[in-house]
C-alpha cells in the first residue's frame, strides 16, 4: 500500500475506486441533498474539506496511535472537524446551512471518511494522504454535482438556481431556465429520482470501463501469434 | 503489561479529547458573533418582508413582548414573543408567530403581521416539512398563494368563509394538496382572533412608547 504512486492515487480517487460509483459509500448525502446544484455543491465542499483534513490528521499521528484506540481516535477527529465545518458554514453561508439541515452534521457518519482514514491515511505519509483526500473528495463531488444538475434540470427545470446562497449576491443571476416557469417533474425532485440517476451513472461507468478494457486488449495485441493460452477455469496444480 | 497499555491508551485518548476540545471551543468562539449576525440578518429579511422598512422606525427584532399565556394554545406555540412595529412612538402593527400542527407532516411555523386596524399586513412561512412539489407552494419562491392573505381581516372575508374554496370558503387550495393550505388558513384566522381579543391591552401598554415604561411592563411579566 505504501508504494502507491501519486498517479495511482488520482486515478483511484476520481475513477477506478470512486467513492460514490464503485465503493458505494456515503449514499445518504448523495441521495438526499442532490436535488439541486447549490445543495450538492455545499455538501461536496464540506465533505471534501473534512475528508482531506481528516486524512492529514490521521496520517500525522499514524505511528503514535494504534491498536484498540485507532478507531475511537479517528472518530474524534472526524466529529471535531465536522462540527468545526458546521460552525463555519453556519457563520458564512447561513441560508445554505439551513437548507441542508441535518445533512451537514451527518457528514460524521459518511463511510467514505472513516474508510479512507483507516484504509489509506493510517498507512501513508501526509502528502499522499492529503492528495488521496482531495481526490476521493473530488470523485465523490463530481458524482454528487452530476446528480444534482440532472435532478435540478429534470425536476424543476432550472440549473444553478440559488447559487447566491453559497457564492454571494453576484451569483444570483447564474440561474439558467430550461423549461417554462410552472414546470415540475416530481419524481426527480423526490428520492426515487436520485436512485434512478445514480443507477444510470453506475451503469454508464461500467459500460465505459468494459469498452476501455476491450480496447486495451486489442491495442497491446495480447493475442499474439503463438502466445500461450492462459488457463482461466479450473484449478491450477 | 496489560495495565500499562490501558494507561497509555487512556492518556492518548485523553490528550486527543483535550486537543479537539480546544479546537472546537476556539472555532465556536471565533464564529459565535458571526453566526448570531447571520441569524439576525436572515430573520430581519423575513420581518422586513412582512413590514416594509418605511413603515416603522423601531428595531422590530428586539422590541418584543411575551405572548400572554392564555393565548399560547390558540396560536399553537409553546412560548413566543410578539414583535411590535412602531412609527413615531405609535403602534402600527404587530408580528405574531403561529404554528400549525395540522399540516401533512410536521409543524408549519409562520409569522403573521397584523396592522392595528385588524387587517393582515403579510404572512410568511418560516419552516415546514410539507411534501416537495405539492405542499411546498406555501413558499413564496414556489407560488404566490401566501400573498392571498394580504389585506384580509375578520370582516373580509367573514370568519365562516376562512376556508378553502372546495369547502365553500374564500381561499384557493393547491392542486394535489388540500391539507396543507387548510391548516395554514385556519391558523392564520386564529392569529386574527387573538389580535381581536388582545388588542385593547396591546394598545394601552404599547401605543405610547417610552423605553422606561416598556421595560417596566416587560420586566414585571418576567
Amino acid at each position: 500500500m505504501s508504494g502507491i504512486s501519486y498517479k495511482e492515487i488520482i486515478n483511484n480517487g476520481l475513477w477506478k475506486n470512486n467513492a460514490a460509483l464503485v465503493q458505494l459509500l456515503g449514499l445518504c448525502p448523495l441521495l438526499a441533498v442532490s436535488s439541486s446544484v447549490v445543495k450538492a455543491t455545499g455538501i461536496s465542499l464540506a465533505t471534501m474539506l473534512i475528508l482531506t483534513f481528516t486524512n492529514i490528521a490521521v496520517s500525522l499521528m499514524r505511528n503514535k496511535v494504534s491498536g484498540v484506540i485507532k478507531i475511537p481516535s479517528f472518530v474524534i477527529i472526524i466529529a471535531t472537524l465536522t462540527t468545526c465545518t458546521e460552525l463555519i458554514m453556519k457563520a458564512f453561508t447561513y441560508e445554505l446551512y439551513v437548507l441542508l439541515g441535518i445533512f451537514v452534521p451527518l457528514i460524521v457518519t459518511n463511510g467514505v471518511i472513516l474508510g479512507r482514514a483507516n484504509d489509506f491515511a493510517s498507512k501513508n505519509n501526509v502528502l499522499k494522504s492529503a492528495l488521496d483526500g482531495i481526490m476521493i473528495g473530488a470523485g465523490f463531488s463530481f458524482v454528487l454535482l452530476t446528480i444534482g444538475a440532472i435532478r435540478e434540470i429534470l425536476g424543476v427545470g432550472t440549473l444553478f438556481s440559488n447559487m447566491d446562497l453559497l457564492f454571494g449576491s453576484f451569483a444570483a443571476s447564474w440561474t439558467i431556465r430550461f423549461f417554462s416557469e410552472g414546470y415540475g417533474f416530481l419524481i426527480f425532485v423526490l428520492p426515487p429520482g436520485a436512485f434512478i440517476i445514480m443507477g444510470i451513472l453506475i451503469a454508464l461507468k461500467n459500460v465505459i470501463d468494459s469498452k476501455v478494457a476491450r480496447y486495451d486488449k486489442n491495442e497491446d495485441g495480447s493475442l499474439k501469434k503463438g502466445a500461450k493460452r492462459i488457463r482461466t477455469t479450473g484449478t491450477i496444480i | 503489561m496489560l495495565n500499562s497499555s490501558i494507561w497509555k491508551n487512556c492518556c492518548i485518548l485523553g490528550i486527543f479529547g483535550l486537543i479537539t476540545g480546544i479546537l472546537l471551543s476556539v472555532t465556536y468562539e471565533k464564529t459565535k458573533n458571526k453566526i448570531a449576525e447571520s441569524e439576525r440578518k436572515v430573520a430581519k429579511k423575513i420581518y422586513f418582508e412582512i413590514i416594509p422598512v418605511e413603515r416603522h422606525d423601531n428595531d422590530i427584532l428586539s422590541d418584543t413582548t411575551d405572548i400572554p399565556e392564555e393565548y399560547l394554545s390558540l396560536l399553537g406555540v409553546k412560548k413566543g414573543k410578539i414583535n411590535l412595529v412602531r412609527k413615531n412612538n405609535q403602534l402600527v402593527a404587530i408580528i405574531v408567530p403561529i404554528t400549525s400542527s395540522n399540516g401533512y407532516s410536521g409543524d408549519i411555523k409562520m409569522l403573521v403581521g397584523i396592522n392595528v386596524n385588524g387587517t393582515i399586513a403579510a404572512t410568511r412561512v418560516l419552516s415546514h416539512k410539507e411534501t416537495v412539489g405539492l405542499g411546498d407552494k406555501l413558499d413564496l419562491s414556489k407560488s404566490d398563494w401566501i400573498l392571498s392573505f394580504n389585506g384580509k381581516s375578520l370582516t373580509n372575508p367573514k370568519p365562516e368563509l376562512w376556508k378553502l374554496k372546495k369547502d365553500g370558503g374564500y381561499f384557493d387550495q393547491f392542486t394535489g394538496a388540500t391539507i396543507t393550505p387548510k391548516a395554514v388558513v385556519s391558523q392564520v384566522l386564529n392569529a386574527l382572533v387573538y389580535y381581536e381579543k388582545d388588542k385593547l391591552r396591546l394598545f394601552e401598554e404599547f401605543s405610547i412608547y417610552s423605553p422606561v415604561i416598556a421595560e417596566n411592563i416587560i420586566g414585571d411579566k418576567n
